[in-house]
């Protein structure tokens, strides 16, 4: 698909990112104006509060935006998961070049005028507004300029934790290796923070007294502009509310194509049964379930293995049955949570390798290419170098000694593998691309990894107040076989079908 | 004639001010007359400007009391007592986003003038100072030369009409020729005007010829107070020093 066809069949989903995404910017910049500006005037009054104040912003902005995002998540009132704590993040990114112009502006304001003022009979009052602000604010707009370009950037992480916004197709197109996706993200930040850039420098030039100016831009314009980006943001604001409804289910999934797949299936469903439903797919890490527990989530797909030594921290077992039982048991208990029946299909950890490989040295198990390894490179993604059934444990239980382990995106490990950048690789059971990039699936001869079932987690509480839901769910019990899954995915990923229409289709099919 | 007018307009009694430990001006007793023109005379650092900023409260006495109309400055209200008086400093300190006209008016308008009256006023002052308001008063201070914001300074220093004018090195930035006939002028202003005038210079000339009385600071200390011609005539070192440069 060219670009151009992607950008005119996506286009009014591309709409409302970027209309979510400017919400966002400018909502935040608003707020970080009216926090940092006054900030600044107090940090201008109280000498002994400048060197303290202006630390902690600046400690604020070293602070990865990912990381920020995740220490939020479990903060009470301004945390959680979506546009709130996406909008806590982005104002403490702006603040400091907000504070910090406001001020270097007033501070820098010629003491000879500055004393002028004073000695006129000017309170100080008088000498901040009439003087110093006026005088400052070409610095300080300089500094909310700068503020709204790195907001433009940091929204779209704001993705990670569903806000919304361009990273979605950032996120998407990365996990996807859709450079359509990915173009139509990133060209679409840069040309909005290019563009907030160009309006804010007008608004800057109109207020540089001491050089003689060429051009003037005319007070009136700079109004015109600012009420017009006020209204822009307050009609977005309005147009982006989604209406309360006490039956509304919160839908989650994490990142990745069938996560967010299983998720549509059920949201699907439940608006076929009258449910509203607000989706908030493909949140990183942990954050679906930090999400569901704390009450913002009321359900996501989930593996039982994950749940098991990811959440749980148990050691890894092979027994599917106990796996499912421990977990439904122990969820219940600690989380007021309810796991579903599994629903058909299992996503392991699928050892792959190519096709050629495997044909010519006849390769059957992770046994048969343990000798191989010495001279193979490996490819395994950030996830499964760090958990607990994965690298450490795996290489120790067959023996294996690599002459290379990268660590790299997981999606793209299996176009690594393809074009022999790498010669063994961790994937999913599922992706859909094992067969259309001819790779071979070893098989786990001595049982290492755990099961993962498919299921759904889901609250009790909400479970109990939408009877539709236990229906649905019911329904989809052991519905999806691996091939199907397989099939889906590829559908997404290979074919590059939306999503909801893979769906539809599917359902339809399925009579759900 | 009211109370207040029979108390010298300014009187310093025993002024000392240091700024952490260091002494910038000590024991200065000194009285000024209404209507007149005391220069004070002395190199940078020797407590001029000090002095200066002491009677519009800029600054406050370590030491002893400045009276204003027979009133302490601390005693005043700082803004009340501010408006009373004109301020005028190197390079005129115009508000550069200011016009010349908001400029001028700007004590009038704090003080609440009604603004036909302020416009009025402005256009008095402009001319007063030689500037056709026509011309002048909807520019910037950017758009003047050097000489022409030194007369928008004083403008602005006179808008509300106060008996005291403080100056402060006015002159000092001028070129030769600009600042003879603006110090010709401002002499020829303050005498038809009968102001009171506090004006700090290093530049003996200008001491000499625009002042009623000349005080000579030197290292925070009051050396000498005379008339020109006494001034002419003194044995003082410092004011021998000073006269020869006129040679």
């Amino acid at each position: 698909m060219s670009f151009w066809q992607f950008l005119q069949s996506n286009w009014p989903e591309l709409v409302t990112l970027i209309r979510e995404h400017l919400v966002l910017v400018f909502i935040s910049i608003v707020v970080a104006v009216a926090i940092g500006v006054p900030t600044g005037i107090l940090l201008t009054r109280y000498r002994a509060w400048r060197g303290p104040v202006l630390g902690i912003a600046n400690v604020m902005q070293t602070i990865p935006s990912l990381a920020l995002f995740g220490f939020l998540i479990p903060v009470p009132f301004i945390g959680g998961i979506g546009t709130r704590t996406a909008l806590v993040a982005l104002v403490l990114y702006s603040l400091l070049p907000i504070i910090r112009n406001t001020v270097t502006g007033i501070l820098g304001v010629e003491p000879s005028v500055r004393e002028a003022a004073v000695a006129m009979g000017m309170t100080d009052s008088q000498v901040l507004r009439q003087v110093e602000l006026p005088l400052a604010a070409g610095v300080i707009v300089t500094g909310v300029r700068v503020a709204t370009v790195i907001a433009v950037g940091v929204t779209t992480i704001a993705a990670a934790v569903g806000a919304g916004g361009l990273g979605v197709y950032i996120f998407r197109g990365l996990r996807q290796y859709d450079n359509n996706l990915l173009l139509a993200g990133a060209v679409s930040a840069a040309l909005l923070a290019l563009a907030a850039d160009f309006l804010l420098g007008l608004i800057e030039r109109r207020f540089s007294y001491e050089r003689a100016r060429k051009r003037t831009v005319s007070l009136k314009v700079v109004f015109a502009v600012f009420a017009l980006l006020v209204a822009l943001g307050v009609a977005f604001w309005q147009f982006s509310k989604s209406p309360a409804t006490a039956n509304r289910v919160v839908v989650g999934s994490k990142d990745f194509t069938e996560s967010a797949l299983l998720a549509e299936i059920l949201a699907q469903m439940l608006e076929a049964r009258g449910v509203t439903v607000e989706r908030r797919f493909e949140l990183g890490g942990n954050l679906p379930h930090e999400a569901m527990v704390s009450g913002t989530l009321d359900l996501y797909p989930e593996y039982t293995g994950t749940s098991y030594t990811a959440i749980l921290r148990h050691t890894p077992i092979t027994d599917p049955r106990a796996v499912y039982e421990q977990v439904k048991r122990e969820y219940a208990d600690n989380f007021k949570v309810e796991v579903s029946s599994p629903l058909g299909f299992e996503n392991t950890f699928a050892i792959l390798v190519r096709g050629n490989d495997a044909r010519q040295l006849n390769l059957k198990t992770i046994s048969d290419a343990a000798p191989q390894t010495p001279k193979w490179r490996a490819g395994f993604g950030q996830d499964f170098m760090s958990r607990a059934d994965g690298y450490p444990g795996f290489s120790k239980a067959y023996n294996l000694n690599f002459a290379e382990v990268r660590e790299m995106d997981l999606s793209l490990t299996y176009i690594a593998l393809s074009s022999r950048q790498v010669d063994l690789i961790a994937g999913n059971s599922t992706e859909g691309r094992i067969a259309q990039l001819d790779l071979v699936q070893l098989a786990d001869d001595r049982r290492y990894f755990p099961p993962y079932e498919a299921v759904y987690l889901i609250r009790q509480d909400t479970l109990a107040r939408t009877p539709q839901l236990r229906e649905a769910v019911a329904r989809l019990a052991n519905a999806i076989s691996t091939e199907e899954m397989r099939q889906l995915n590829y559908e997404i990923d290979g074919n590059k079908r939306d999503p909801k229409e893979v769906v539809r289709t599917w359902l339809a099919q399925k009579q759900f | 004639m009211n109370a207040a007018a029979d108390n010298p307009l300014v009187q310093f009694k025993n002024v000392s001010v240091s700024l952490s430990g260091n002494p910038i001006l000590s024991n200065l007793d000194l009285t000024v007359e209404r209507g007149e023109t005391l220069v004070l005379l002395g190199e940078s650092g020797c407590g001029k400007t000090t002095t200066l900023k002491l009677v519009n409260r800029l600054l406050q006495p370590t030491l002893g009391e400045v009276m204003v109309e027979g009133k302490s400055t601390t005693a005043w209200d700082p803004i009340a007592l501010r408006r009373h008086i004109g301020y005028v400093i190197q390079e005129g300190g115009l508000f550069p986003h200011f016009t010349i006209a908001r400029n001028v008016g700007l004590v009038p308008s704090l003080s609440g003038w009604e603004e036909a009256r302020i416009d009025d006023r402005v256009r008095e002052l402009l001319n007063l100072v030689g500037l056709d308001p026509d011309r002048f008063a909807e520019r910037y201070p950017r758009q003047l030369s050097g000489g022409q914001r030194q007369r928008v300074g004083v403008a602005r220093a006179l808008a509300a009409d106060p008996p005291l004018m403080l100056l402060d090195e006015p002159f000092g930035a001028l070129d030769p020729l600009t600042r003879a006939s603006l110090q010709r002028e401002f002499a020829d202003l303050s005498r038809r005007l009968g102001k009171t005038a506090i004006l700090v210079t290093h530049d003996v000339r200008e001491a000499l010829a625009l002042a009623d009385r000349v005080g000579l600071m030197h290292k925070g200390r009051l050396l000498l107070l005379e008339s020109p011609d006494g001034f002419r005539a003194s044995n003082n070192p410092q004011a021998r020093a000073y006269l020869e440069t006129l040679e």
